[in-house]
């Protein structure tokens, strides 16, 4: 039963790295450089794109309909940067409840309890599947079923109460729509994101004496926030996007007022570039904050980061610096001999 | 002192262990040797509060645990798998064990510094554990086990997801390790080479039992039964016994051979046979043989002896058997 142990050249840990094997280069001859394989029908390809693009952006600057001197006058007056900050605002509020509300959610649904797993799956299941809109104006009328909320026990004695109209009003009434909607998405990412955590880490942390819930604050979630966030900023960004319909409960957000403008002076193609820069603009911004946020939890998933623009710009410089210097050496060496 | 009592672990009908009771003494280092599927593992993760055992209790030094989680028993676990905590570094995941119960700075801080040098990372306290090789990793792992100071250090195959020379070096490095720390370690392997060469006590489990308690001399030298014979080094089968290869003696001349037999008592006598291979290993030669009665074995000679026999393919030769102590009878399911 011995095990001849198969005698296979190992490296171990300390071995120093291979060396580079010998170039046998002599000097004075010029560095071939690489030169990937270009296919003939890629040079179309690149041709056709191009005169796309170049007709596109011509007809962006040429062609009256654009109409960019309105589009100037709107972009930054009073109404539209308050109406942006509205939109901001539904988009804060909508994320932050929505994520609080998905914890709880995915929470429930890996619970060990099989009743508070079947509510997690039942409500996911209903508000993924109503659309956002319809659940909006849903909310817009909850005035309609229930006049008043009161505040006591359940079934029990009331300590007050609030007319809903009071309590919801339009806003209230979106940030609910937009935060229950996000809810159900936020739950099934934040679960996913703590099942792709091995198991072997939960264990690892029970063998060092470390209690159920730190383990999951300190262990598990940090390594899920890798797989989270992607998911969730791609959501926040949606959600941005998806304050345009709360439009429909008339809410002084960017498209509602863009809608408002061009109603009245009917300029609807300049407008709606508006809301559209505006969009563009915001979410460039989110996907800029994204990556560094990823980058952050990435720390220890990888050998190696992926180095930021600045960092990438920086080595594309000296990288630069030192070829030409090369060459300036060859160039000598070449001259002496 | 680790003691296991009359554990059971069922897993639907199947018998992972099968009524274990196994007394483990501080400070040793003890060996679970055995095949693949023998319940190592969760015998470990059982004595570690991992695994709930269906009957049977667990206490270390004396203190009933069987009830408890592993958080309370006092344990310090390394998995084969490396279950590095990613998002930290190196210092953060020793430190782990001692920040969350909140030891003051200078004191967690003084005993990581400790730590990482005993194992040889003090280089490397700012890495995340990606950034390590596998040994580099699995004495990481080492260090925070240690860190909290556990009344019992459990290793599952440490060093099996390791490639063979760094194997080697580390269950050395571990062993000299344990003459320094004297923490009661439970180890397990399914390598017998492994556990022949660091722990000072080996059990030989199999299908959910233990099938012999001891130190690796009476286990090599006087096994129980053929499956401990059998799993602790090579052997062949030679008459109607079971002989370890290195016992087997071949000799040119018939009538040498027989008187040279005779003096070992009950020794299970002189089988003719002809030289099928021989196969250079290094220091030694194995030969492969084939007996009158049609039988394959193998004997292990050195090479100075194969030397002076000039043994070629197809020759005949006497073989005789020493070194009695490892002669067992066959079981007679297992005789050719
Ligand atoms: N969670 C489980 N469910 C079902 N069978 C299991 C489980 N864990 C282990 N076993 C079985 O128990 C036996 C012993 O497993 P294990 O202790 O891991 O063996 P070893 O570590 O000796 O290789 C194996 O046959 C394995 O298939
Ligand atoms: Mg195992």
């Amino acid at each position: 039963m011995t095990t001849t142990s198969a005698v296979r050249p190992v490296a171990t840990d300390q071995q120093p790295a291979a060396a580079p094997p010998p170039t046998t280069r002599p000097d004075h001859a010029p560095a071939l450089t690489v030169v990937p394989r270009r296919n003939p029908w890629t040079w179309v390809g690149v041709a056709a794109v191009a005169v796309l693009v170049a007709m596109f952006v011509n007809g962006l600057a040429t062609n009256p309909g654009w109409d960019w001197p309105t589009f100037a006058r709107y972009f930054a007056t009073e109404t539209v940067i308050k109406a942006l900050g509205t939109t901001i605002q539904l988009t804060v509020l909508g994320t932050v409840a929505g994520f609080v509300l998905g914890v709880v959610l995915a929470a429930m649904r890996l619970s060990p309890n099989a009743f508070l797993r079947s509510v997690a799956w039942a409500y996911i299941w209903a508000f993924r599947s109503i659309p956002l809109i319809v659940q909006l104006l849903f909310w817009f009328n909850i005035a309609y079923l229930y006049q008043s909320i009161s505040f006591g026990l359940p079934f029990g004695p009331s300590f007050g109460s609030v007319a809903t109209n009071d309590l919801f009003g339009a806003l209230g009434a979106a940030v609910l729509g937009l935060a229950l909607h996000q809810a159900a998405y936020a739950a099934e990412i934040i679960r996913g994101g703590i099942l792709s955590v091995d198991e072997g880490q939960r264990e690892a942390a029970s063998a060092l004496g470390i209690p159920r819930r730190r383990q999951f604050l300190r262990i598990v979630l940090p390594q899920a926030m890798r797989s989270i966030l992607p998911n969730a900023a791609n959501e926040v960004i949606s959600l941005f996007k998806g304050t345009s319909i709360v439009s429909v409960l008339a809410i002084p957000e960017l498209f509602y007022q863009v809608q408002v403008i061009y109603g009245r002076n009917s300029r609807v193609v300049p407008l709606l570039l508006v809301a559209t820069v505006w969009y563009i603009i915001l979410t460039t911004l989110l996907s800029v904050g994204q990556y560094y946020v990823e980058r952050h939890f990435a720390r220890g998933s990888s050998r190696t980061l992926p180095p930021t623009p600045l960092q990438r710009l920086r080595t594309r410089l000296a990288a630069f610096g030192t070829s030409t210097s090369r060459a300036a050496g060859t160039t000598t060496a070449g001259v002496a001999r | 002192m680790i003691t296991v009592t009359d554990a059971r672990k069922n897993y639907g009908s199947f018998a992972a262990l099968d009524d274990v009771s196994l007394d483990i003494p501080s400070g040793s280092l003890t060996a679970l040797l055995g095949p693949s599927g023998s319940g190592k593992s969760t015998l470990l993760r059982s004595i570690a509060g991992l695994e709930g055992l269906d009957s049977g209790t667990v206490t270390i030094e004396g203190r009933d645990v069987t009830n408890e989680p592993p958080q309370r028993r006092g344990i310090g676990f390394v998995f084969q798998h490396y279950a590095a905590f990613k998002h930290m570094t190196v210092r953060d995941n020793v430190a782990f064990g001692l920040t969350i119960r909140k030891r003051p700075k200078a004191e967690t801080d003084k005993k990581v510094d400790e730590l990482l040098e005993i194992v040889g990372l003090d280089g490397f306290r700012n890495r995340y554990p990606a950034q390590l090789s596998g040994g580099q990793r699995q004495r990481m792992a080492l260090a925070r086990a240690l860190a909290v100071d556990p009344q019992v250090l459990l290793l599952d195959e440490p060093f099996g997801a390791l490639d063979a020379k760094v194997r080697t070096d580390l269950r050395q490095w571990l062993r000299r390790l344990h003459d320094e720390v004297h923490v009661t370690t439970v180890l397990v392997t399914h390598d017998q080479e492994e556990a022949l060469d660091v722990a000072d006590r080996i059990a030989v489990l199999n299908k959910g039992r233990i099938e012999q308690v001891g130190d690796p001399v009476t286990l090599y030298e006087r096994p129980a039964n053929d499956f401990v014979m059998g799993f602790l080094g090579s052997v062949a089968h030679f008459g109607d016994q079971l002989v370890r290869p290195h016992d087997i003696v071949l000799e040119r001349d018939r009538a040498t051979a027989l008187a040279l037999d005779a003096k070992v008592a009950g020794s299970p006598g002189v089988v003719e046979a002809v030289v099928e291979r021989v196969v250079p290993l290094g220091f030694e030669v194995r030969v492969d043989l084939r007996a009158d009665s049609g039988a394959r074995f193998a004997a292990q000679i050195t090479r100075r002896d194969a030397a002076d026999l000039q043994l070629r393919e197809g020759e005949t030769v006497h073989a005789r058997a020493v070194g009695r102590s490892s002669v067992v009878e066959v079981d007679p399911a297992l005789a050719i």
